[in-house]
């Protein structure tokens, strides 16, 4: 099982934008395994712990990124792998990084995140499935394998409820929110995590051609709703809705 | 300026407001870079489908029937909108940033090697050059990217366009044969959430719930509000985890984005993940019994209450407001 994980800024601080609008500001924020990451990590651990198997987690980004590497070792992944780069990538460049690995790897399946909570793009996976010409099976809340293990039935959120989709393996994988509840990382796991394997591949040496086709030119803060305003009982609520939002 | 394609969602032969949100998109992309708007159709039995969408102002209909297409599914539908794309040489293709779009565009971007924006908010130009604007890091950053390729792939917020109004012209149907290829992936079932109230996103009134109801049966406070303004329900992804609501419910970054006309937050504190879902609605109000809780920052009207008093006397006014 390949495992796809993403460091991302802590979803529950509020970002600030860099004054000249290039980026955010990083400092002082911890970063973490993107959550849907997280569900994706603790998938591949209860399915090695039902049918067997490795997990191996694959990171593509800057070296700081063995960091959340080693949180996911130490929930109990088998090993990493990082793909490192300084350069700005896209969806496109990440997936083919990804692809690479895949091909040298030959996992199962591939899991990961549904959606990264940083540039909230919700793509990487369905490319990646194209580009190796996988079958996809997006946004699951339930897995489930045939007794062969040839075959997967994901049970998807989609609008308007849920959809259940048979993928044969190998298949990518992407997890939504109810698949489960990750667990943390317990201090034995901690310790054991510091001695298992991370290999570290330079992206240059994968020989893909990674120059961005979605390039980010600049980011701004959205526009500030002018809340604040309290009423105080059900009455004056009433009142400013008919009278003053005119919306009764 | 080559055309511009617009993939319509329906929900096996229910066609989809979404779509008419994405058209406008295609219409404001088409007026900055040019090129004429076009709509795909790819289903079974969904000339009606088609009809509908001509009737929005689009030059043509392009409609694919197949058994194939019978349920969607990513694996078959992007290789037929490449298909599609590559023989007609669309120089752009929109859809929905719907759980549909956000599902196959990314496919399809993969197959064509092409550039996608997701849950695009606005289009506009520097120079000669196309700029996009989208949403990141929960709303709280509105992004400006460039794409370079073709075509340019695109999947819209609806809540930022629009929807297309009927057009007196309708557009001619077109039949087009695709081949697809379900590529190890068979449809196994769909359990849909029942329910008599207008979709989440396309609804005038919100009344959205979280932790602070406490329990599923409280629901009920909730559709007592919701009924007095035919709204939808909403939650917190708290009170879908919990269970008490389904997962279609969820109003969030990662859910549902709405921007109704009211929306009411009960018993919700307003975690970023939630507010970045609702922000945009035009009147937003709030109980809660915590004063502190940030959902008031965003608030208009904010009722620092017991939800459990407070709602079921703004029924009973409500009630009396309307029978007066």
């Amino acid at each position: 099982m390949l495992v796809a994980i993403k460091p991302v800024p802590n979803p529950d601080e509020r970002v600030k934008i860099r004054k000249d609008g290039t980026g955010v500001v990083l400092d002082n924020i911890k970063m973490v395994i993107n959550p849907f990451c997280e569900i994706a990590v603790e998938e591949a651990l209860r399915i090695r712990e039902k049918r067997g198997g490795e997990a191996v987690i694959l990171t593509i980004g800057p070296k700081e990124g063995e960091q959340q590497i080693r949180t996911a070792l130490a929930m109990g992944a088998d090993r990493a792998i990082l793909v490192e780069t300084t350069e700005e990538l896209d969806s496109l460049g990440v997936a083919r990084l990804m692809a690479k690995v895949v091909e040298q790897e030959k996992p199962d399946f591939v899991i990961m995140g549904k959606q990264a909570v940083d540039d909230d793009n919700n793509q990487v996976g369905q490319i990646l499935a194209a580009i190796l010409s996988l079958p996809q099976a997006t946004f699951g809340s339930k897995i489930e394998f045939s007794e062969d293990g040839k075959r997967a039935n994901v049970t998807r959120e989609v609008d308007g409820g849920l959809e259940t989709i048979g993928v044969t393996l190998p298949a990518v994988i992407t997890t939504d929110l109810r698949l489960n509840e990750p667990r943390y990382a317990s201090l034995p796991g901690i310790m054991k995590a510091k001695k298992k394997e991370m290999k570290v591949v330079p992206a240059d040496s994968l020989g893909v051609d990674t120059a961005p086709r979605v390039r980010l030119l600049s980011l701004a803060p959205p526009k500030e709703r002018a809340g604040g305003k309290k009423v105080a009982d059900v009455a004056e609520l009433v009142d400013k809705l008919k009278n003053e939002a005119k919306i009764l | 300026m080559a055309d511009i394609l617009v993939v319509v969602e329906h929900q096996e032969g229910a066609f989809r407001k979404t779509t008419l949100s994405t058209l406008t998109a295609a219409k404001t992309l088409s007026g900055l870079i040019g090129g004429e708007v076009d709509a795909l159709v790819l289903g079974q039995g969904v000339q009606a489908v088609a009809d509908t969408v001509a009737a929005h102002g689009v030059r043509a209909v392009l409609l694919g029937e197949s058994e194939l297409f019978a349920r969607y599914l990513a694996v078959a539908y992007a290789p037929a909108v490449a298909q599609v794309a590559r023989e007609k040489g669309y120089g752009a293709v929109l859809a929905p940033a719907s759980t549909f779009g956000k599902d196959f565009m990314p496919r399809l971007s993969g197959l064509l090697d092409a550039p996608l924006a997701s849950d695009v908010s606005g289009f506009s130009k520097e120079g000669d050059s196309l700029r996009v604007q989208r949403p990141m890091y929960a709303g709280n950053a509105i992004a400006t990217v460039e794409l370079v390729g073709s075509p340019l792939l695109f999947t819209v917020r609806q809540t930022a366009f629009d929807p297309a109004p009927q057009s007196d012209a309708k557009a001619p149907v077109e039949r087009v044969s695709l081949a697809a290829d379900p590529g190890g992936t068979v449809f196994v079932g769909r359990e849909e959430t029942k329910s008599e109230r207008p979709e989440l996103t396309e609804a005038r009134v919100v009344v959205s719930a979280g932790r602070g109801i406490k329990s599923p049966e409280n629901f009920k406070l909730v559709e007592e509000l919701a009924d007095l303004f035919q709204a939808a329900i909403g939650a917190t992804r708290a009170t879908v985890d919990a269970g008490w609501a389904p997962n279609d419910w969820q109003v969030g970054q990662t859910g549902k984005i709405v921007a109704p006309e009211l929306y009411f937050a009960l018993g919700i504190s307003g975690a970023i993940q939630h507010l970045a879902g609702m922000k945009d609605s035009k009147v937003i109000v709030a109980i809660n019994k915590d004063e502190e809780a940030p959902i008031f920052q965003v608030a208009d009207y904010g009722l620092v209450a017991d939800l459990f008093k407070a709602v079921p006397a703004l029924i009973a006014e409500l009630r009396k407001l309307k029978s007066a």
